[in-house]
């Protein structure tokens, strides 16, 4: 028996691959989909219009960078012309004052604008380009416009120790919320874990500075910090748990659970070209095959988190043990979690503090 | 953690909103997180217009709940709207802050 689908929450929509950047720990798959099988403005209008019918509430326009369509103004006004809350996670650098101002009055609610730390080569080292200067003339732009304003910095190895900096530039501009997310490890930041996963003394002060920072700005700035799950004792509620509020879409408009679901063997998706969102979300193969508790192994089963933590992220225990079905192997009650112990002890060893200069693999742009 | 000043103005934040009348179910949306809305938040919502001040929304709904003990009440409402204003999805204009705004 497969269980009954609850009703989706929120929309991701990555409308290309294509990037001015090359972040080194993109969360697009290794495999970009190409911009000549790119929905069409028509075909994303009636996903909106089957979203807010099926019940979701909001959009997430990100990619790539989705301003590299030249029609985000106009998939935005029809964003919010179907009913959608319109949030738009960019770097942006495709961005000028005129296309702000016109993403504004077609609706858009809120931005995210992503930074690859408060300085400006390791940022641009980051970023595999120069991008950090254009960002900061983004921020002085946004001070006098009506749009809510979140500031995303991704943590690594690299930056961790300069959250301080970071926190300076987040509060000096009109942002009501920051993130400061530590990578997590699929795809691109996988290739690059090594250079990335900060130690754990990096990570204990980094936990003490923010937890400061989050009670001093309480009411003025939300202060977000999410934590590399290698280091935790119990696993993440990976997207809320598997078909329970998110859906992905790609760039061509394959129907996903979550950014890194591709690279699960065997699992087939469907294309909100060919069938409609509602169908998609409530029958398709790919959403059923890890919604609910039927497919948990033990200790999942039977373990008492099983309904906090919805047995944890199959991408990570496919990327770690091989099997998509293993317990999440950060869990510290899972078989495998030695395999998480032994990439912690690397990078807290000796041979981690020799890595000065490391040698990224960025991520590329799709034909 | 202060309580909202009573002659302040509560009004939502840039990026909060309350969906349409005509959806099934009232929901305030903001930046990564929607609250449903129904009864006395609701109803505290929908008055958070920068145009009332707090103590005229207190009295408001002491009218409107009025079988409710009115201190509870009261303080019911502020702690709502000082949550609201933690979650960043209420700035408050104070007296003294439109006196100044007059005069530049």
């Amino acid at each position: 028996m497969t269980p009954a689908a609850p009703t989706p929450l929120a929309l991701i929509a990555e409308l290309t691959h294509r990037c001015p950047l090359h972040c080194v720990y993109c969360s697009n798959p290794l495999e970009l989909s190409h911009r000549a099988d790119e929905l069409s403005t028509e075909v994303w209008t009636r996903v909106f219009r089957e979203a807010v019918e099926a019940g979701v509430l909001q959009i997430d326009f990100t990619g790539g960078e989705p301003l590299a369509r030249p029609d985000i103004v106009d998939l935005v006004r029809a964003a919010r012309a179907a009913g959608l809350y319109v949030n738009l996670i960019t770097s942006g650098l495709p961005l000028d004052e005129a296309r702000l101002d016109a993403l504004i009055e077609a609706g858009l609610d809120h931005i995210q604008l992503s930074f690859q730390g408060a300085a400006e080569d390791a940022a641009n080292e980051i970023a595999g380009t120069k991008a950090h200067a254009h960002k900061l003339r983004v921020l002085e732009w946004l001070r006098t416009r009506r749009v809510a304003l979140t500031l995303n910095f991704v943590i690594h190895r690299r930056n961790i120790d300069q959250l301080p900096e970071m926190l300076a530039l987040g509060e000096s501009s009109s942002a009501s919320r920051i993130e400061f997310a530590n990578v997590q490890y699929y795809g691109w930041a996988f290739a690059n874990r090594e250079s990335l996963l900060p130690t754990r003394d990096q990570l204990d002060r980094s936990v003490e500075f923010l937890k400061g920072a989050e009670e001093r700005l309480r009411g003025k700035i939300h202060v977000e910090f999410v934590l590399p799950d290698y280091y935790a004792k119990y696993p993440k509620a990976c997207m809320g748990g598997w078909g329970k509020k998110f859906m992905l879409v790609t760039p061509n408009g394959d129907a996903l659970p979550c950014h890194a679901a591709k690279i699960i063997p065997g699992l087939q998706f469907d294309n909100l070209k060919h069938r409609s969102l509602r169908d998609i979300w409530e029958k398709s193969e790919a959403f059923q095959k890890f919604r609910g508790e039927e497919w948990m192994p033990e200790p999942c089963k039977t373990c008492d988190r099983r309904t906090r933590d919805f047995g944890g992220c199959r991408c990570q225990a496919l990327l770690l043990t091989g099997d998509a079905t293993a317990t999440d192997p950060v869990c510290s009650l899972a078989p495998q979690r030695p395999k998480v112990d032994a990439i912690v002890a690397a990078a807290n060893g000796p041979a981690a503090e020799a890595l000065v200069q490391p040698s990224w693999v960025y991520r590329s742009n799709p034909a | 953690m202060n309580t909202p000043e009573l002659n302040s103005r509560p009004r939502l934040a840039v990026g909060c909103r309350l969906n349409e009348k005509s959806q099934p179910s009232r929901i305030l949306q903001m930046p990564e997180k929607a609250l449903r809305l129904s009864g006395p938040s609701l109803e505290i919502v929908e008055r958070c217009d920068g145009i009332r001040t707090v103590q005229e929304i207190i009295s408001e709904l002491q009218s409107l709940y009025s079988t409710a003990e009115p201190q509870k009440v009261e303080d019911d409402i502020l702690g709502y709207l000082a949550r609201l204003r933690d979650e960043r999805a209420l700035d408050f204009t104070s007296e003294q802050a439109d006196r100044s705004a007059g005069a530049t």
